[in-house]
């Protein structure tokens, strides 16, 4: 493995991200808790740049406030702005609870968010209303460790010493809501009772209804949140999180809440992890319609076994995410022959040390990287990319096909509705994937053919490139 | 209802009454221009977002954004303005500040990142974009571009756009600065070419510049240089070669004609050249300002082949639209303005229509042209937005990605009218393309089961 390279690989200039920064992340867990409204504290251009992303994502509505810090904000402090946002959303909105996330801009300049929401609510006297507050800077870190700090900010404000229960709490990274849904149905077959966090599978993904409601049903109770200090077990689908970061790491401190701390369950060896811990958690054996599933994902796997074996990848985004999309790849005889994400994550690097320590192919393992490394390290290598959207130029500019996967999907439409995940998801991944290999296949194979082998009259030559053009040509070098 | 009620009543952001008025009415100016209000939710971006969609289409210019990475990462590449030639604009490059530099100040990073840049990529100008806390922190970008600039001995130009520092329009400005900078000086006594103009506020989206050269050069008319849609560093340089500057988008560009008029004596007049009767009549004005007899002659001839060729397809259109709803909310006035004759010219009538950075003069165009009880807003947000096309019955918006899906789930049909659309909405062609999809959307069966 190349592992020499990884690290920060631009020295000065991030050459097209491959990540975005802190506030996105917590955003995304704030819309999976039960009528949720959030502010940026910062100028305009975050909330509404963020909020744009999200719609083109899950191709919902996404209703983010802003303090809108102007110059005088900026100089003499933006409490003002703050208390008259929340003003704005109570009004507007009427929301359970309120998230408070900083910008790059409020925390340069020092806002202190927690101590001018404790003023607020004293001032107006709304000693109901929750509020969660969470610092965020941009430059502090990606959108992942944005999402991780928010969800442990939630556990550490809203869990209490209850009674202990016979609930599991289960934290999800990020996942589509579709994914989410996914967790949720096979908890049910398991028969098992359990406080998701955090659920954005119904505000995120919600389906058409009249009239419509700016505020709308879903998310993860606060009473819920509440009760997580009692739960049996915390299932936290985390492998990758740093500990200060962790919530399930604080309830297990604080309340003793077994922790486990798991992979994503994407592919076969992770997904039976998952199953295996709900089964030894609940006590009751897998039901026979996910022992089918699993099945179905061994027949899938065996289908396509041959096909995937001619898969080099390229994996890119979330720590989380790329970990599972890594492991499904190896277990199909995809070689992975780039994994990247835009953030500085140890645990991911050793996890991933372990995982291709055999690898027949070397593999260059990128942190902290960008799309321009990325590129560079793929180029010739790899047949395929499994990523978000900002892949594109992977296929626009070196002829990799790219299924996508993860966050923001911004080019092509139900982002929100893929499934990945536990077997049934897999199965539906996997078979993304290979039809992908076998598309480009397919699309090449008369050129790549002739071009090796053809040695006769010239004839056929122009009409074969003329009916490929270009980026036929292209392709056909990386497959 | 009168809408102040209506404010009160339903969206209960005091602040924004001014904001809103209702045609026919109110006799009252409508506030705009102005800061978003906290906490409303406005559909506006910043001002490093003004600054960045004017300059990005220059096509081979290093545009480095200096500050923190989220700014970059949201707005790489989101615009389809299209390039004849190089394509380096398309890259999102960032001094990605962290935590350390914050503290310490980013000049020195800025400083390496420029090297890095030009000595990887050729180009005769950098653009270095401030944002949020460029200003916070005390950069002194001029100091450091200037530096840069003597060392390569190429240009590289600060742009003022720190996100707090007003709004998207003062983004707009931020971008003419960077530009006028541009300009060579000593090019102004260059003798101005012979009908030539420069073509002002087109940005090239799915190839609306293109469109609308093919229209000029046809009449004889030659485009010295487009701000920006696929433009070059040596073209906008020479800007001061043309006689006249006609200006598309005006929220972005009027600014630039003034300057460019008060420095270069180079008069300026608005066009649009979008639906049949403004590109008409923008290419009659054009005729007009050359005074050319032959000029006004192929006008004549063009308008009318293409008015033969479109208007047949767009009276199938009208047929079917015939009495529908439009609510408009886009990024600027002269959009909303041309929407608004767009829809005439199908038979739709516009019954919402605000802007998120329209100008005071625009804001009034628009007054006179819609009809009484019209709803007219600056800077709305979603719950505004939500309630005047219920309240209104609007069959269909007009906006940007982030009013999509509201739409959708008010059941309302809906019209992409921003940067990343990916067909013309442009000359005569694009009247016909509004149409069709306006048919697609407004008469798809999906309706039927909503
Ligand atoms: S990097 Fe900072 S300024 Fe830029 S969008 Fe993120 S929070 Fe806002």
């Amino acid at each position: 493995m190349d592992r020499g390279k990884s690290g920060a690989n631009f020295r000065d200039v991030n050459e097209n991200p491959c990540n975005m920064c802190m506030p996105m992340g917590g955003i995304l867990v704030l819309k999976g808790l039960e009528h949720c409204m959030v502010i940026i504290h910062g100028s305009q251009g975050c909330a509404t740049y963020m909020r744009r992303h999200m719609a083109e994502h899950f191709n919902e509505p996404v209703d983010v406030a802003s303090s809108s810090l102007n110059e005088k904000g900026t100089i003499y402090g933006g409490e003002q702005n703050l208390k008259k946002g929340l003003d704005n959303i109570i009004k507007a909105y009427q929301p359970k609870v309120i998230g408070i996330l900083t910008t790059c801009l409020a925390e340069t300049i020092g806002e202190d968010i927690g101590r001018i929401s404790q003023e607020y609510l004293t001032e107006r006297d709304y000693g109901d209303l929750t509020v969660i507050t969470v610092n965020t800077p941009g430059y502090g870190g990606t959108h992942s460790e944005g999402y991780w700090l928010t969800l442990k900010k939630i556990v550490a404000k809203l869990a209490r010493k209850t009674e202990t229960h016979n609930k599991i709490n289960v934290i999800v990274p990020n996942i589509s809501p579709a994914d989410i849904r996914e967790i949720k149905r096979v908890l049910q077959l398991m028969q098992m009772e359990y406080i998701l966090l955090p659920d954005f599978s119904d505000t995120m993904d919600r389906p058409y209804e009249r009239p419509y409601k700016k505020m709308p049903e879903g998310g993860t109770k606060l009473a819920d949140i509440a009760a997580m200090g009692g739960a049996v077990a915390t299932i936290q689908l985390g492998l990758t999180v740093d500990d200060s970061m962790s919530p399930g790491k604080y309830l297990e401190k604080e309340f003793g809440v077994p922790l486990y701390n798991l992979p994503l369950p994407m592919g076969i060896e992770n997904t039976d992890l998952f199953m295996n811990v709900l089964q030894e958690l609940s006590g009751n054996p897998l039901p026979t319609c996910l022992e089918q599933e699993r099945g179905r994902l061994l027949d899938c796997m065996i289908d396509s076994h041959k096909y995937n074996g001619q898969g080099r990848s390229v994996i890119y985004g979330e720590p989380e995410n790329v970990y599972g999309v890594v492991k499904t790849c190896i277990e199909n005889g995809i070689h992975p022959v780039v994994v990247a994400t835009g953030s500085k994550n140890l645990k991911l690097a050793q996890l991933l040390d372990e995982c291709l320590a055999n690898a027949p192919i070397e593999c260059t393992v990128l942190t902290e990287t960008d799309f321009t490394t990325i590129r560079l390290k793929s180029r010739g290598k790899a047949n395929i990319a499994i990523g978000s959207s900002d892949g594109k130029y992977l296929t626009e500019r070196e002829g990799i096909p790219l299924v996508r996967y993860g966050f923001p999907i911004l080019d092509r439409t139900g982002g929100q509705r893929l499934l990945s995940i536990c077997y049934a998801g897999t199965t539906m991944f996997l078979d993304r994937v290979t039809n992908t290999l076998l598309e480009n296949k397919h699309k090449n194979y008369r050129d790549s053919m002739y071009q090796m082998f053809y040695q006769g009259e010239q004839e056929g030559q122009e009409l074969s490139t003329e009916s490929c053009g270009e980026q036929h040509v292209m392709l056909m070098q990386s497959n | 209802m009168d809408v102040r009620e209506a404010v009160l009543q339903d969206t209960v952001f005091q602040e924004r009454e001014d904001s809103i008025i209702t045609k026919g009415k109110q006799k009252k100016q409508l506030k705009c221009d102005t800061d978003s209000v906290a906490g409303c939710v406005s559909q506006r971006a910043c001002v490093y977002c003004g600054a960045r969609v004017v300059l990005n289409p220059v096509t081979d210019a290093i545009h480095l954004v200096h500050g923190p990475i989220g700014c970059a990462s949201y707005t790489w590449d989101i615009r389809g303005s299209l390039s004849s030639g190089s394509d380096l604009y398309r890259n999102s490059f960032s001094t990605d500040l962290k935590e350390q530099d914050v503290i310490f100040g980013g000049e020195k990073k800025l400083a390496r990142a420029i090297d890095e840049l030009v000595e990887k990529h050729p180009a005769k100008v950098v653009f270095v974009y401030a944002t949020c806390i460029v200003g916070v922190i005390g950069d002194d970008l001029e100091a450091v571009c200037k530096a840069a600039a003597d060392k390569h001995q190429i240009e590289v130009i600060p742009v003022q756009s720190s996100g707090f520092a007003g709004n998207k329009s003062a983004g707009y400005r931020a971008a003419c600065d960077a530009l006028l900078r541009l300009i060579q000086r000593d090019n102004a006594k260059v003798a101005q070419k012979k009908n030539t103009l420069n073509y002002l506020g087109d940005f090239n989206l799915a190839g609306e510049v293109w469109i609308i050269k093919n229209y000029l050069k046809e009449i004889g008319v030659n485009v010295n240089v487009a701000f920006t849609g696929d433009s070059k560093y040596q073209a906008l340089k020479n800007a001061t070669h043309a006689s006249v500057n006609i200006i598309q988008c005006a929220g972005s560009m009027i600014y630039m004609a003034e300057r460019m008029k008060e420095l270069y004596k180079i008069p300026y007049f608005n066009i649009s050249f979008l639906g049949l009767q403004d590109t008409t009549a923008s290419l009659r004005k054009i005729a007009v300002f050359f005074g050319d007899e032959d000029m006004m002659s192929q006008v004549e001839k063009l308008v009318q082949r293409e008015t033969v060729r479109v208007e047949p397809e767009l009276e199938w259109y009208r047929q079917r639209l015939q009495g529908k709803k439009a609510a408009i909310y886009v990024g600027g006035g002269f959009k909303a303005i041309s929407l608004v004759k767009q829809f005439r010219e199908i038979g739709i009538d516009v019954v919402m229509i605000g802007t998120q950075t329209g100008r005071k003069e625009e804001y009034e165009t628009i007054n006179d042209l819609v009809d009484d009880g019209t709803i007219i807003l600056d800077d709305a947000n979603p719950t505004e937005l939500e309630k005047f096309m219920v309240d209104k019955g609007a069959h269909l918006l007009v906006g940007g990605v982030k009013e999509r899906p509201l739409a959708y789930k008010l059941g309302v049909a809906f019209i992409d009218h921003n940067h990343d659309r990916k067909h013309p909405l442009s000359g005569f062609v694009g009247a016909v393309n509004l149409a069709k999809e306006v048919y697609t959307t407004l008469c798809s069966p999906v309706w039927k089961y909503v």
